[in-house]
């Protein structure tokens, strides 16, 4: 018989039984899963939040982290030197470098474009810009500036407007811009390029037009340098005009003392005129009635 | 019966479970070695759809992905004799298989070699009360079988059913669906003792696993090496392992007898140790290198040194020749064989249609076993391997492991038993709601 209890360890192949449970525990899918995942995320868990928990240990971090910014943000890579502008006057420019108050050099994270962008784009005199930072640290601006076509005379004086009817740029003076045509009237900045195409249609007459009155937002009135005013109708105004100036052509219309033509009833155009032409003519007439 | 039948069922629903999870163990427990297998079952036969028998007769239906073999101890004729021994040894074996299995494996099918087993032949008959054999006259008919009084400390392990007659015909495969009047049955029932079976299942229990069934060696060591027409015609299949020399009948694909002789290759082991007066692991490693049953002119001129470790130099130099080696195995040898013979002729072997031998197991690679076995037991005797099973490592194929492939071919494709029937309700309510059940059948 073998001795029951054992006294001297033996050379024994058999694992444990400890050994044996602890291998087969390892053979368990779920938990090997939970050994690989599980406890290593645990103790990175653990660990940041033991770590985090007290002030001081945050309040470095964050420290580290802002200083590691910094460091990254002031390489020189990043550094924008000068801001350059393409695509505008002087006067624009001006107001572009008013506008986009960077004081260089910057980092270029301390600069953000797209409010940039916003901030020229919401100036009168530009019609769309796009804001980039050039390699080597440049600021580069293109605007593309608003075209102005007309002087709109407002309560407040002269502006240039475009097409759309948007202010570009106050005029200290008419004289300044002398080649534009002059608009006024509620409703007439809706509806510049009307305006311009009857000045367009004016022909022989454009060198007298003195300037466009929009009355009631719906119909214009053209006013000529020698004070006398052709009232166009709401609708086919152009045709109006040309006939116009065909009596002026055929007649001399314009030449003669009359204040207002009115063409707004295009069955029957109505001149009116000046108080001592009316005199004459009654007097004629009551010469003739006589 | 009712506490068996709950028992076994119980181990069915196990292995149920167990080829749900798709990995089982089988361990064969042996009086010289414990084999572990594990078995994998995710091959193409298991998503097969159509009817018959599959590629290699349905066993590629499984895989094995591990398999360890560790010396056994503490086992003595196919039964435990030392537990902690033996729990330590199947732990070795089990925690191997699993390292290159690289898989947990909870259940596990275990095979008894020892334990005496003895075997029953049943009958039982009923009276139809429909003309047609339903699944419920079959588990009624097998509940009709009165069983033997086996004694109380024996246990059932095989209750197989392995005939059926219907009125005056017999041999009837499956009679369901076929018409007659009294439905007779005959069945294999096998016991063991109890107390091998219960200490066998502590061990695997202490190793934390679970047992989904238990097999015969016997029979599943029949059912690896013996081809399909011996098994049908009839053939005994003689499992010659360690400590035992299991045998088992088998005729129409049915095993009909099983029993073990209490003699195997550690017998002639002991012997040789004895005649020789060296120590058995010396002894062991001359049968196996130098062993035979046979002696020619030749064996006298070859000596054999058998050493020794005394200091004593006339000791240590001794030598011995192989005529006399066979002289001492042989007898040992031929008596176990005549064991079985005589087992064989109490079983009534000799009226079998066909009298096919096979010898298995580690001790029948003797050289010249089967000259000898063929004189003994009769002209048509055989050496058998067991089937080839996929994954089976090239260690593991050798006569020595055809209990375990048998115990895996079992795992793959259990024999019908008796517990796999519904036992027919005898009590009263059941009983009235099934006639309540016809009657709403027959009038609606």
């Amino acid at each position: 018989m073998r001795p029951l209890i054992r006294r001297a360890p033996i050379l024994d192949p058999a694992p444990s039984r400890w050994r044996y449970r602890v291998h087969r525990l390892m053979l368990t899918p779920l938990f090997r899963a939970f050994l690989k995942v599980g406890v290593p995320a645990f103790l990175i868990v653990f660990i940041a939040g033991a770590w985090l928990s007290s002030a001081e240990n945050r309040g470095r971090l964050t420290d580290g982290l802002a200083d590691l910014r910094a460091q990254i943000e002031q390489r020189p890579e990043f550094t924008v030197r000068l801001m350059a502008i393409d695509g505008a006057e002087d006067a624009l420019r001006e107001e572009i470098r008013a506008v986009l108050p960077y004081d260089f050099p910057l980092s270029s994270f301390d600069i953000d474009l797209e409010e940039a962008r916003a901030t020229v784009a919401a100036l009168n005199a530009v019609e769309s810009a796009t804001i980039r930072i050039r390699p080597g640290g440049i600021l580069q601006v293109d605007v593309t500036p608003r075209v102005p076509v007309a002087v709109w005379r407002g309560h407040d004086g002269l502006k240039l407007i475009d097409l759309d009817g948007r202010f570009v740029a106050p005029l200290p003076a008419r004289a300044e811009r002398a080649d534009l045509p002059l608009v006024a009237g509620d409703g007439a900045r809706d509806v510049v390029g009307e305006a311009l195409d009857l000045i367009a249609a004016a022909g022989p007459l454009q060198g007298d037009i003195r300037g466009l009155v929009r009355m009631g937002e719906r119909r214009w009135d053209i006013v000529l340098a020698s004070g006398q005013r052709l009232l166009l109708p709401e609708d086919r105004p152009r045709q109006a005009l040309e006939r116009i100036i065909a009596l002026d052509q055929a007649r001399d219309m314009l030449s003669r003392d009359v204040t207002v033509v009115d063409m707004r009833n295009a069955a029957r155009p109505v001149l009116r005129l000046t108080d001592s032409a009316a005199d004459g003519l009654r007097q004629v007439r009551g010469l003739e009635t006589q | 019966m009712k506490e068996l039948y709950e028992s076994q069922r119980a181990m069915r629903h196990m292995r149920k479970a167990a080829m749900q999870r798709g990995v089982i163990a089988i361990l064969d427990v042996g009086t010289s070695k414990i084999a572990c297998l594990i078995l994998r079952f995710d091959g193409a036969e298991r998503f097969r759809d159509s009817e018959g028998v599959g590629s290699m007769a349905g066993q590629s239906s499984f895989r094995v992905i591990g398999a360890a073999t560790t010396r056994s101890r503490g086992v003595a004729f196919g039964e435990v004799s030392a537990m902690p021994e033996t729990e330590r040894a199947i732990r070795t074996a089990v925690q191997a298989a699993q390292k290159m299995a690289n898989v947990r494996v909870d259940h596990v099918i275990a095979c008894l070699s020892g334990a005496r087993p003895r075997s029953y032949g049943l009958d039982g008959a009923v009276d139809l009360t429909e003309t047609m054999v339903s699944d419920a006259d079959i588990g009624r008919v097998l509940a009709a079988c009165d069983v033997p009084e086996y004694g109380a400390e024996r246990e059932v392990l095989h209750a197989q059913p392995i005939n059926f007659a219907l009125d005056h015909r017999s041999g009837l495969a499956d009679p369901r669906g076929q018409s007659g009047n009294r439905l007779t049955t005959d069945m294999h029932l096998l016991t063991v003792e109890a107390a091998a079976v219960r200490n066998l299942i502590h061990c695997i229990k202490r190793c934390d696993l679970d047992v989904a069934g238990l097999a015969s060696g016997a029979y599943v060591s029949g059912v690896s090496s013996l081809v399909e027409d011996e098994q049908e015609l009839g053939a005994a299949c003689i499992d010659m392992g360690g400590g035992t020399t299991s045998l088992s009948i088998f005729l129409k694909k049915h095993m009909i007898h099983a029993e073990t002789v209490r003699m195997g290759g550690d017998h002639v082991t002991g012997d040789i140790s004895m005649g020789l007066q060296i120590p058995m692991a010396t002894a062991e490693r001359i049968k196996t290198f130098y062993g035979g049953v046979i002696a020619t002119g030749m064996d006298d001129r070859e000596q054999i040194e058998i050493g020794g470790d005394t200091g004593d130099w006339e000791h240590d130099r001794r030598t011995v020749s192989r005529a006399e080696l066979i002289g001492i195995m042989r007898p040992r040898v031929e008596e176990t064989l005549e064991e079985v013979r005589l087992r064989l002729d109490a079983a009534g072997f000799e009226y079998l249609p066909s009298q096919q031998i096979v010898l298995t197991g580690g001790a029948s690679q003797i050289p010249g076993l089967d000259g000898l076995a063929s004189r003994i037991l009769g002209q048509q005797v055989r050496l058998g391997r067991p089937l080839r099973v996929q994954g089976l490592p090239q260690a593991a194929t050798g006569p020595a492991f055809s209990a375990s492939v048998g115990l895996a071919l079992f795992a793959a494709h259990p024999q019908d038993e008796w517990w796999d029937f519904e036992v027919p309700a005898d009590t009263y309510p059941a009983r009235s709601l099934r006639r309540a059940m016809k009657w709403f059948k027959d009038n609606w």
